[in-house]
């Protein structure tokens, strides 16, 4: 029996059977990935048009990027906000999720609600709401207004994954920890940390890159020598295509690729998760 | 004696065990007031500019309370076309995302886990990549002079190039491309948590593998389907970017309407009341799905 005849399922359909289903798999497959990464080559183009694939090569744009003195403003701006966003959110996310996890209180799961409210709410909305606050505080245009802004957007994400960690792992080896002696604080950084490390990591990568990627906030809240690289982006497609948009993506794509992997492959193999 | 030695010993225990509860609700209080930092957060972010939004919406003229803000939507047709806008581009993307989305998930939910984690980049990739880039692929592939403009014509299938984008398909196409991910997640969870069992007890019933399906397998994945439908049918409702750049301003969605009366009118009373009907929209759908469906895996079906 050829693998075209061999069963392809708990039915009786063999491969040959779900042959269609294997073509249309890759064809979405195509649909999905394709637009993501035909960003490269087309960065390489040396056409002030945008075309693809291009007829001529140059690093023409990539030169144009790095000297710009806007756009490489616009990336320290993005890469202070993401770091300081990915250090705000991943301590408050882990213990927001420790809590939640370790305590019998009633009010744990209204609290976790009210915790994940960032992903239910609309961002147009907080974008604007903020806008407003921070507009009778004057705090637009600042980094610390960002930063916390963003930081409400990373939460609920670096709680979800935390507590995804904490539930794969055994918290009797903390009370064992606590009842030979050691606090809780002491207990938890020394035994529980250090087993959930690949949840805090990941936390603290995808908090990093909720703000590196986020538009609409930025677009509001952010501004002046403080505009993040996104609200550049989103006003350069709106009103003109520059082809530097096409260099700037790709690095974005290479950032996002390599943070997606390390989490993919750096993460525990084998027993769990 | 020896009673009141019981007695005391009797009492002693008892406060013994008041003095353990207390301990044990303040290291529950101890706990619990980990959550407090994250949650000044959340009201510094959340509720306050909400709530302010909240009070915006019902202010008058005068300053007093006054529906105003929310007559104004019934009485001007812009209104109502931009509520149809809205409707009608969430509902489109949320079919195409189950048309495209659903015999990919099967598929791998059908392959050995192994592989299924490899090809599940494909769909964590797009996810991870920041949504301006993805629309601003889809910017460059759908113009007049664009791959698939070309494409399509050297193939034959029209003559002159077709507006593809600045307009409701090139909105719909980007859409469809950046809520898929949010359609499959859920969806490959609920397809992996279905018994194998109930597959081989179909077919030694005697069902054919197509009766097995649709009678079987589609029922059961039923509820992960719509969970993934209700979300991405609410992340559309309040979509601003991709309609803002592929929709080329003839395109109008809530969110988009939100901003141009700020930026237009500074009004902030108008935006707010529109803000708060997104929300209320928003929050309904979401009841309904966490009613279906588990809210937390099925946003965070990754894990």
């Amino acid at each position: 029996m050829n693998w075209w005849n061999r069963p392809a399922a708990d039915t009786q359909i063999t491969h040959g059977g779900r042959l269609w289903l294997y073509v249309l798999s890759a064809i979405i497959m195509l649909l999905l990935v394709a637009p993501t990464l035909i960003v490269v080559p087309m960065s390489f183009s040396d056409s002030q048009y945008l075309e693809f694939p291009p007829s001529t090569w140059s690093l023409r744009w990539y030169e144009e990027y790095l000297g710009s003195t806007k756009w490489m403003r616009a990336t320290a701006t993005s890469f202070q906000v993401g770091l300081l966003t990915m250090l705000v959110a991943t301590p408050l996310g882990v213990m927001a999720a420790y809590a939640l996890f370790v305590s019998r209180h009633r009010a744990t799961k209204a609290i976790f609600l009210l915790l994940i409210t960032p992903m239910i709410v609309p961002v147009i909305l907080i974008a604007i709401g903020t806008f407003y606050a921070y507009g009778r505080v004057g705090m637009n245009n600042t980094i610390a207004g960002l930063v916390l802004a963003h930081s409400a957007l990373a939460l609920p994400i670096a709680i979800i994954v935390v507590t995804a960690g904490l539930r794969s792992y055994d918290l009797s080896q903390e009370q064992v920890a606590r009842s030979l002696g050691a606090t809780r604080t002491k207990a938890f950084f020394l035994i529980t940390l250090p087993q959930i490390r690949f949840s805090v990591i990941t936390a603290a990568l995808l908090s990093f890159l909720t703000s590196f990627d986020e538009v609409i906030i930025a677009i509001f809240v952010s501004g002046g020598t403080n505009a993040t690289l996104t609200k550049h982006m989103f006003a350069a497609l709106r009103d003109y295509i520059d082809p530097t948009i096409a260099a700037i993506s790709t690095i974005m794509v290479i950032l996002s690729s390599a943070l997606l992997l390390s989490i993919q492959f750096l993460g525990p193999r084998g027993s769990k998760n | 004696m020896a009673r009141a030695d019981a007695d005391g010993s009797r009492s002693g225990k008892h406060l013994h065990g008041a003095a353990l509860k207390r301990q044990h609700a303040r290291e529950q209080w101890s706990v619990l007031s980990l959550v407090v930092p994250a949650l000044i957060v959340i009201v510094l972010i959340i509720l306050i500019p909400l709530s302010w939004l909240f009070y915006l919406s019902f202010l008058g003229d005068n300053g007093g309370f006054s529906l105003e803000n929310y007559h104004k939507m019934t009485q001007y047709k812009s209104y109502y076309r931009i509520f149809v806008t809205t409707f009608q581009v969430s509902i489109l993307t949320t079919l195409a995302c189950i048309a495209l989305g659903y015999p990919l998930a099967f598929f791998l939910a059908q392959l050995p886990p192994r592989w299924a984690g490899v090809f599940m980049l494909a769909v964590l990739l797009p996810f991870w990549t920041s949504l301006l880039v993805r629309t601003y692929a889809w910017l460059v592939l759908l113009q007049k002079r664009g791959i698939l403009n070309e494409f399509a014509m050297q193939v034959g299938l029209w003559e002159t190039p077709i507006k593809l984008v600045h307009n409701m398909t090139g909105t719909l196409i980007g859409m469809a491309h950046i809520m898929l991910p949010f359609l499959i997640l859920p969806l490959y969870n609920a397809m992996r948590k279905i018994d194998k069992d109930m597959m081989h007890a179909a077919a030694n019933l005697g069902a054919n593998p197509i009766n097995a399906f649709w009678r079987v397998y589609f029922p059961l994945s039923l509820p992960g389907m719509v969970a993934g439908s209700l979300i991405v049918f609410v992340l559309c409702l309040g979509f601003y970017v991709t309609p803002a750049v592929l929709g080329g301003g003839r395109v109008i969605m809530v969110s988009n309407q939100i901003t141009a009366i700020l930026e237009n009118q500074f009004d902030w009373g108008a935006a707010s009341a529109l803000g708060v009907v997104l929300l209320v929209a928003t929050t309904f759908t979401l009841y309904l799905a966490a009613r279906v469906f588990k809210f937390d895996a099925a946003l965070f079906g990754r894990d």
